[in-house]
C-alpha cells in the first residue's frame, strides 16, 4: 500500500499521518509539497490536518487551489482513493471532492478534546476492518468544524450510505448536521472526516482505538 | 476600476458569530437588536477598464475563490 501526504504552509499533522501510516502499513509514505504539479504512483493520498494558509479566506480555501490540487482532483476523478482528516477534509470539501462546507463551531469555541465516533458504514477502504455500530474513541481540534449541506445533499448522503463516522450521541463537539463526523463520495473513493484517526493507534497515545482504522487500508 | 465585493452566509446558515455579536450589543445597552449576520468585504484593483468585461472577471473569481457558494452570496460593486 503506498501512499502520499499533501504538505501546505501551515499544515502541522503530516508527521503523524505518516507515522500513523507507516507504523501500520508497513511502508512509509512521501510527503509532497502543495508547489509540486503531479502525484507518485500511490494507492491513497492523504491531505493531513493543520491550518493551512493560517485558515486565511475560509478554513482550506487557498490550500484547495493550490497546484498539486489540480493534480489531486484529476487522479481523483479517475478512482484514485483520497482520506482528508481535519482540516484536509476543510480542503478537499473546499476542492468540490466532497459536498456541503464545514463551517464555524456552533459553540464557537475551538474543541480540543475525546470524542466517541459511531462507524456507520464499514464497507469503505477506511472502515473495513471495524463493525458497523462500533463506537471508537476518538480526538478532535478544530475551530470549524460544524459540516452542512443543503436539505438535498444531506438525504442522498443519509440515503446511500455516505456517512461514514457519526458523532455518538451527545459528543458532537460542533453542532454538525445529523452529528456527521466524516462522509464519502458517491463512489466511496475520497473520505473525509473531521476527527484525528492518526492519534489513537498506539498505547502511548491513551487508546489504540483508530488502528483497524488503517489496517483497512491493507485490506481495501 | 475597482471592485468591491460582499460576502454574506446564506439565509438559513447558521452564523454564530452574529450571534455572539447581538449579545454583545446587548451587554453595551443597546436594545431592539434583531438578527446580527457578519459578512466580509474585499476590494480588488482591476486593469480592466471595460465594466462588463470587469464584472464577468470579478464574477469569475467570487465563483472560483471569493465566495464558497455552497453557504455564501455575494455581490460586487464597480467604481
Amino acid at each position: 500500500m503506498k501512499s502520499a501526504v499533501v504538505v501546505f504552509p501551515g499544515i502541522n499533522r503530516e508527521r503523524d499521518m505518516m507515522l500513523a501510516l507507516e507504523t501500520v502499513t508497513g511502508q512509509r509514505p512521501v510527503a509532497v509539497w502543495h508547489a509540486e504539479t503531479e502525484l507518485p504512483s500511490v494507492d491513497l493520498v492523504v491531505v493531513p490536518g493543520g491550518f493551512s494558509y493560517g485558515d486565511y479566506l475560509r478554513c482550506g480555501a487557498i490550500a484547495a487551489r493550490s497546484p498539486i490540487m489540480q493534480a489531486i482532483k484529476a487522479r481523483a476523478a479517475a478512482g484514485l482513493r483520497v482520506l482528508g482528516v481535519c482540516n484536509g477534509f476543510q480542503i478537499i470539501t473546499e476542492a468540490g471532492l466532497l459536498p456541503g462546507a464545514l463551517v464555524r463551531n456552533a459553540g464557537l469555541r475551538f474543541v480540543c478534546r475525546q470524542v466517541r465516533l459511531t462507524v456507520e458504514n464499514n464497507r469503505t477502504f477506511f472502515t473495513n476492518r471495524m463493525q458497523t455500530g462500533a463506537i471508537v474513541s476518538c480526538p478532535v481540534a478544530h475551530g470549524e468544524g460544524n459540516y452542512i449541506c443543503d436539505t438535498e445533499t444531506l438525504k442522498r448522503l443519509e440515503g446511500e450510505g455516505r456517512v461514514v463516522f457519526r458523532y455518538a450521541e451527545g459528543t458532537n463537539p460542533n453542532g454538525a448536521m445529523n452529528d456527521i463526523a466524516g462522509i464519502m463520495n458517491e463512489t466511496g473513493t475520497v473520505i473525509g472526516m473531521m476527527p484525528h484517526p492518526e492519534n489513537m493507534i498506539e498505547p502511548l497515545h491513551g487508546r489504540t482505538d483508530c488502528r483497524p482504522l488503517f489496517e483497512s487500508l491493507l485490506a481495501a | 476600476m475597482k471592485a468591491k465585493i460582499r460576502v454574506t452566509l446564506k439565509t438559513g446558515v447558521l452564523d454564530p458569530q452574529g450571534k455572539a455579536i447581538a449579545g454583545a450589543l446587548g451587554h453595551l445597552g443597546f436594545s431592539g437588536i434583531g438578527d446580527v449576520r457578519q459578512g466580509k468585504y474585499f476590494e480588488i484593483d482591476l486593469a480592466e477598464t471595460d465594466k462588463v468585461r470587469a464584472r464577468e472577471q470579478v464574477k469569475a473569481m467570487c465563483e472560483k475563490l471569493i465566495a464558497n457558494t455552497v453557504i455564501e452570496n455575494y455581490d460586487i460593486d464597480l467604481t
